[in-house]
C-alpha cells in the first residue's frame, strides 16, 4: 500500500505542475502565442469544472444509494447545451457586449445597473457556494484519510491538511486570478490549467471505471449480470425528484457563478459554443459511463456501511491497485481544485465589485474626482475576497463537522443558485422585466430556499425542532417542509417548487406592477436585442464632465498606458487625430463606462462616472422617448440604416452619371468646335475672295475666272460637310429609314467603283476579284453603294503609292458576306487605327478636303445594315473589312 | 525697307486670298503650311509679322505661339492669330498665351489688313 508520503509527494508534485501550466499559458496568452489556448476545446474542458469531487466521488455514492437517478445530474446541462445553445448564445453575446464580469454583475447590469440587485445575487452566491467549497474541501479530507488509515507512521492530521489545501487553492486563485484588472482580459492561465484538470479526472474515472469492469468483474456480460442482481437493478424512478433534479441542474449549470465565469466572462469566441454544445455533452456521457458498474461493485466488495462516496477510491485500494487507487485520488483532487478555484475567483470580483467598491466609492462622495489608485485597491479586494471566501469555506467545514452525505449539499447549493434563473431568463428576453420584479423575486426564492432547504438540512441548533414540525408559532401551515399544508412529498422537490414557482411569479408580478427607470429600459432593450442591436444608445446626456478628472479616474482603474491608449483612439474618433483630450460626449461616455464595467463591473463604472458627471446620467425625458418605443426604434433604426445604405447608393450613382455627363458635355464641346471649324474654314475662303472680287478692280481675267472657281470649289465643301452632318445625325439619331431592296453584289460594286473613280484623277486602279461577287443581296443597295464610294475616294485619296492599286475580295463566310477593301500604300498608322472611325478624325494633315467623317458614316450605315466595318491591320496598306448579314434583316436594328 | 509676314496656315485657299491682300499692301509674303517644324522656320526667317492659324497639322498653333514667346528673340514679334474653331475660351488661351492679336474665321479683308496695319505701327514705334 502507497505510503501517505508518497500520496502527498505526487499531490504536491501534481499542484507544482498545475502551477506550472497555468504560469506556462499566462506567458504564452502575454506574448500573443499559443493560438491552441484560445481553441474549442480548451473552452470545453474548462466547461468541466461542472463536475466537482461531488460529481466525481458523489456519484458514485448516489448510484450506490438512488440507483440511476445521478443521471439528472449530468442530463441538466446536456439539455442546456443541446437544447438551449441559443439561449446561452445570447447570454455569452450580451455579457461580452456589456463587458460583464459576473453573473451578479450581469443581472445588476440588466436592471438598471443596479447594485443593490448586485448585492443580492452576491450574497446569494456566497451563501450558496461557501457549503460547496466546503464540500469540495471535505473531499479532499475524505480521500486523504482514506490513505490515512493504511498509513503506520500516523502522521496526519486532518485539520492541519484541510487548512494547507484550502491555503494552496487559495494562493493559486490570487496568483493566476487577479492577476489583470478588467475580468474581459480572461485568464488563460487558469482556463488551461482546468482543462489539464478535466482530463486528468476524466483519465482517472475511465481507468477505475475500466479496472472494475474488466478486471473485476471479468467482461461487459459479467458486469451486466452483477448491475441486474444488484440492488441498484431495481430502482423505481421517482417522477417529480427526477423532473426536479434535472431542472435544478440545467438552472445551476446556466447560474453557477463558476459556470458563469468559464462559459460566459472567460469565453474567447461565440463559436466555441458550437462545439461545446456537442462534446461537453460527450464529456459528461463518458464521466457518467462507469458510474453505475463501479457503485455495484463497490457495493459487492466493500463492508457494509462502508461510504459509497469513495468508492472510487476504496476499491481499487482493496484490490491492491495502489496506483489507481492514486490515480483516482488526483482525479478527485482535480475536481476539486478546479471548482474551487474557479468559484473562489468568480465570488472574489463580484464580492470586490458589488461590495467593496460601492463602500469605498461612498467613502469618496464628495470628491470631485476619485483619488488613489482605484487598481491597487481593486487587485487587493480581489485578493482579500479570495481569501475571505476560502476562509469562510474552511470554517464552514470545520463546524459542519464533514458527516452529511456530498449530494445532498451539492444539490442544496444547487437550489440556492437557482433563484437566479427567473431574473436572468426574464432579463435575457423579457423587456418588462424590471429591476423591482427581479428583487422582488430573488427576496421571495432566496429566503424560502434558506427557509425550507438550507435551514433544516442544517439540523439542529439553527432552527427549533418544534419550528420544523409545527411551524412557527404553532402555525402549522407554514413548516418549513411542508408549506400551506403540501405533505408528503420529498422535502427538496417541496423546497424548489415552493421557491422557484413563488419566485417567478412574484418576479413577474411585480414586474407588471412597477415602472422601470430609463436605464433599465434602455439595459433591458439591449439586452433582449442584442442580436440586432450593434449600435447602443446613448446614456449620457448633457455633461458637464471634465475630460482630464475622467482621465485621471481611468487611469487609476485601467492603468496609465490602456488608459492613455483608450483616450487617444477615442480623441482620434472625434477629431480625427490623436493629441487632445477628447469632448466628454454621450458615446465617449458610454464607451467609457463600458470599458470600467470590465474591470469594477457595471453599477460601480456608473457610479464612478456619475461622481465626476455629476449625476446628470440620464435625461429622462430623452430616454423615455427613446427607450419608451425602443422597439420602434430599433425597427425605425434599422430602416435609417437602410435608407442611409440607400442614399449612398443613390450618391454613388449620381456621381457617375455626373462624371459620364462632363464626358458627354466635354465630348460636345469637342464635336461642335469640330463642326464650327469644318464649316468656318470653306466660309473664310469664299469670303476673302468674294470680297477680293468686290473690291479689286484691277484683277486680271485669269485671276477671276481663279477666284471663282474656288469660290464655287469651297462652296461644294461646304455642302459636302453639311450634308455629311446632316447624313450622319440622321443615321446616329436612328431615324433613318432604309430602302431595303434585292440587287448582286457585283452590280452595286460596279456602281461604286465607276461613280468614284470619276471624280479621281484616274490614277487609281481597282482590282477585283468578280466571281465571289455573284452573291444576292437583300438589302438598302444605295446605302452600302455609299460605303462603297467613300472607301474607293478614301484609296483614291490617301494611298500614297506611286502606282495606287485597291484590292477588292469578296468571301462569303457562314451566312456573311465579307468584303475586304486593300490599297498598297504605307497604309493607317498603328495609334491611329482605333480613331479612324470617329467623327473628326483624320490621318496626318488633311489636304483632301474631307471633313473626316465619312469612315464614321460608313460604321453607322454599316451597323444600321446589321454589319460592321473594321480596320483590318497587316495587310501593307491601309485595310477595311466590311461584313454584312446576306439578308437585311428588320430584327438587327 | 520692305516688311515680311510670314503665314502659317494649312488652308491652300485661305492661304492664297491673304498673300493677295497682303502683297497689294506693300509686303513680302512668305508661307508655311505645317505646325510641326513652323517655329523654327518662324525663328529662322525673322518676319516683322507672324499671322497664325491655330488648328495645324502636327502642332496647334496655340503651341507654337507658346513656344515662341518663350524664346527672347521673338518676345516682340507681333503675331496675329486666326482661329475657325468659335470658342470664346480659346481667345482667353490665346491673351494667355501673350498673343498680339486674335480674330475668328471668316473675316473680312478690311478686318485683316487694319490689324496688319496696327500690329505694324505699333511694333515700329516702339
Amino acid at each position: 500500500m502507497a505510503t501517505l508520503n508518497v500520496l502527498i509527494l505526487v499531490c504536491l508534485g501534481y499542484v507544482v505542475l498545475l502551477f506550472g501550466v497555468a504560469f506556462a499559458a499566462d506567458r504564452l496568452a502575454a506574448a500573443g502565442r499559443g493560438r491552441w489556448l484560445r481553441s474549442p476545446l480548451i473552452y470545453t474542458l474548462s466547461l468541466s469544472i461542472y463536475c466537482t469531487a461531488w460529481t466525481f466521488y458523489g456519484a458514485v455514492g448516489n448510484a450506490a444509494r438512488s440507483g440511476l437517478e445521478f443521471v439528472t445530474i449530468y442530463l441538466g446541462p446536456t439539455l442546456v447545451m443541446v437544447g438551449w445553445w441559443w439561449g446561452l448564445r445570447k447570454l455569452v453575446r450580451v455579457g461580452r457586449s456589456q463587458r460583464v464580469t459576473s453573473i451578479a454583475d450581469l443581472i445588476s447590469s440588466r436592471y438598471g445597473k443596479s447594485n443593490t440587485l448586485a448585492i443580492c445575487v452576491t450574497i446569494l452566491a456566497v451563501v450558496g457556494g461557501t457549503p460547496y467549497i466546503a464540500l469540495q474541501l471535505q473531499s479532499i479530507t475524505l480521500s486523504f484519510s482514506i490513505f490515512a488509515e493504511a498509513d503506520p507512521t500516523g502522521l496526519y492530521r486532518e485539520g492541519s491538511s484541510v487548512f494547507w489545501v484550502a491555503t494552496g487553492l487559495a494562493l493559486f486563485a490570487i496568483l493566476f486570478g487577479t492577476r489583470n484588472l478588467d475580468a474581459n482580459e480572461r485568464h488563460h492561465g487558469v482556463v488551461t490549467a482546468i482543462a489539464l484538470e478535466a482530463v486528468v479526472k476524466l483519465v482517472a474515472l475511465l481507468a477505475v471505471g475500466i479496472f472494475v469492469v474488466w478486471t473485476i468483474a471479468g467482461g461487459i456480460e459479467q458486469m451486466m449480470d452483477r448491475i441486474d442482481s444488484s440492488p441498484i437493478g431495481q430502482w423505481n424512478i421517482d417522477a417529480s425528484r427526477w423532473t426536479t433534479f434535472t431542472f435544478l441542474s440545467a438552472a445551476a449549470f446556466i447560474c453557477l457563478p463558476r459556470m458563469f465565469q468559464v462559459m460566459v466572462v472567460e469565453n474567447d469566441d461565440e463559436s466555441h459554443l458550437r462545439t461545446a454544445a456537442w462534446a461537453f455533452p460527450l464529456y459528461l456521457l463518458l464521466m457518467s459511463l462507469f458510474v453505475v458498474p463501479i457503485a455495484v461493485v463497490g457495493l459487492d466488495l466493500m463492508p457494509a456501511g462502508a461510504n459509497p462516496d469513495l468508492f472510487v477510491l476504496t476499491v481499487p485500494l482493496s484490490q491492491g491497485n495502489d496506483w489507481l487507487a492514486m490515480l483516482s485520488f488526483i482525479g478527485g483532487f482535480s475536481s476539486a481544485t478546479s471548482m474551487v478555484i474557479v468559484t473562489a475567483m468568480a465570488l472574489s470580483t463580484m464580492v470586490s465589485n458589488h461590495v467593496v467598491m460601492p463602500i469605498w466609492l461612498s467613502a469618496q462622495e464628495g470628491s470631485a474626482s476619485v483619488s488613489g489608485d482605484v487598481r491597487t485597491i481593486v487587485l487587493m479586494a480581489r485578493r482579500v475576497s479570495i481569501a475571505a471566501i476560502m476562509a469562510l469555506g474552511y470554517f464552514y467545514y470545520r463546524m459542519s463537522g464533514g458527516g452529511a452525505a456530498l449530494a445532498s449539499i451539492g444539490l442544496v447549493a444547487f437550489a440556492g443558485i437557482s433563484q437566479i434563473l427567473p431574473a436572468l431568463v426574464g432579463g435575457l428576453f423579457w423587456r418588462g422585466a424590471t429591476r423591482t420584479g427581479a428583487l422582488v423575486g430573488l427576496s421571495i426564492g432566496f429566503g424560502l430556499w434558506i427557509y425550507t432547504l438550507l435551514l433544516p438540512g442544517m439540523g439542529g441548533g439553527l432552527i427549533p425542532v418544534s419550528v420544523i414540525e409545527n411551524g412557527p408559532f404553532g402555525w402549522g401551515f407554514l413548516r418549513p417542509q411542508a408549506l400551506f399544508g403540501i405533505e408528503g412529498i420529498d422535502p427538496m422537490v417541496h423546497s424548489v417548487m415552493w421557491s422557484l414557482s413563488l419566485n417567478t411569479i412574484g418576479f413577474c408580478v411585480a414586474s407588471l406592477l412597477s415602472f422601470p427607470s430609463p436605464l433599465e429600459r434602455l439595459q433591458g432593450a439591449q439586452f433582449v436585442n442584442v442580436f440586432d442591436h450593434s449600435v447602443a444608445p446613448q446614456g449620457w446626456t448633457g455633461s458637464v464632465a471634465q475630460s482630464e478628472d475622467l482621465m485621471i479616474m481611468t487611469q487609476r482603474i485601467l492603468g496609465t498606458v490602456p488608459a492613455q491608449e483608450f483616450f487617444q483612439a477615442e480623441a482620434e474618433r472625434q477629431n480625427g487625430r490623436p493629441g487632445r483630450l477628447p469632448e466628454p460626449t454621450p458615446g465617449f461616455l458610454q464607451r467609457l463606462e463600458r470599458e470600467l464595467s470590465g474591470s469594477v463591473g457595471a453599477a460601480t463604472a456608473h457610479a464612478m462616472i456619475g461622481q465626476i458627471v455629476g449625476g446628470s446620467s440620464v435625461s429622462v425625458e430623452d430616454l423615455l422617448a427613446v427607450a419608451d418605443e425602443s422597439a420602434q426604434l430599433l425597427e425605425y433604426s434599422s430602416q435609417l440604416e437602410e435608407k442611409s445604405a440607400e442614399l449612398t447608393r443613390t450618391a454613388r450613382k449620381l456621381r457617375e452619371a455626373n462624371t459620364k455627363l462632363t464626358q458627354v458635355s466635354a465630348q460636345k464641346d469637342d464635336f461642335l468646335s469640330q463642326v464650327s471649324h469644318e464649316l468656318r474654314t470653306p466660309m473664310t475662303s469664299i469670303r476673302a475672295f468674294s470680297e477680293i472680287m468686290r473690291d479689286a478692280d484691277d484683277l486680271s481675267a485669269d485671276d477671276q475666272i481663279r477666284y471663282a472657281a474656288i469660290i464655287h470649289d469651297e462652296a461644294l465643301r461646304l455642302t459636302r460637310v453639311l450634308d455629311d452632318l446632316l447624313d450622319l445625325s440622321v443615321l446616329e439619331s436612328g431615324q433613318v429609314s432604309l430602302n431595303v431592296g434585292d440587287g448582286s453584289l457585283k452590280s452595286v460594286l460596279d456602281r461604286a467603283v465607276s461613280s468614284a473613280l470619276a471624280g479621281g484623277d484616274g490614277s487609281l486602279i481597282v482590282r477585283r476579284v468578280r466571281p465571289s461577287e455573284r452573291i444576292q443581296l437583300h438589302t438598302d443597295l444605295d446605302r452600302l453603294g455609299q460605303v462603297f464610294i467613300n472607301l474607293i475616294s478614301n484609296a483614291q485619296k490617301y494611298c500614297d503609292a506611286l502606282e495606287p492599286v485597291l484590292t477588292i475580295s469578296t468571301h462569303d463566310v457562314g451566312g456573311q458576306v465579307v468584303i475586304d477593301f486593300v490599297d498598297n500604300g504605307s497604309g493607317i498608322p498603328p495609334e491611329a487605327q482605333s480613331m479612324v472611325f470617329e467623327k473628326f478624325a483624320r490621318v496626318g494633315s488633311d489636304k483632301a478636303g474631307g471633313a473626316g467623317l465619312g469612315l464614321a458614316i460608313c460604321r453607322e450605315i454599316m451597323q444600321r445594315l446589321g454589319g460592321d466595318i473594321t480596320y483590318l491591320p497587316g495587310q501593307g496598306g491601309a485595310g477595311f473589312r466590311l461584313s454584312l448579314p446576306l439578308a437585311y434583316r428588320q430584327a438587327a436594328q | 525697307m520692305s516688311r515680311k509676314v510670314l503665314l502659317i496656315e494649312d488652308e491652300p485657299n485661305i492661304t492664297e486670298a491673304i498673300r493677295f491682300l497682303l502683297t497689294r499692301e506693300g509686303w513680302q509674303v512668305e508661307t508655311h503650311a505645317d505646325g510641326a517644324d513652323a517655329v523654327q522656320v518662324i525663328v529662322a526667317a525673322q518676319p516683322d509679322l507672324v499671322i497664325l492659324d491655330v488648328m495645324l497639322p502636327g502642332k496647334s498653333g496655340m503651341d507654337i505661339l507658346r513656344d515662341l514667346r518663350e524664346l527672347k528673340s521673338m518676345q516682340a514679334l507681333p503675331i496675329l492669330m486666326l482661329t475657325a474653331r468659335g470658342q470664346s475660351r480659346d481667345r482667353e488661351m490665346a491673351e494667355n498665351a501673350g498673343v498680339s492679336r486674335f480674330m475668328t474665321k471668316p473675316f473680312s479683308n478690311t478686318e485683316v489688313l487694319t490689324a496688319v496695319r496696327d500690329l505694324h505701327a505699333q511694333a515700329t514705334r516702339l
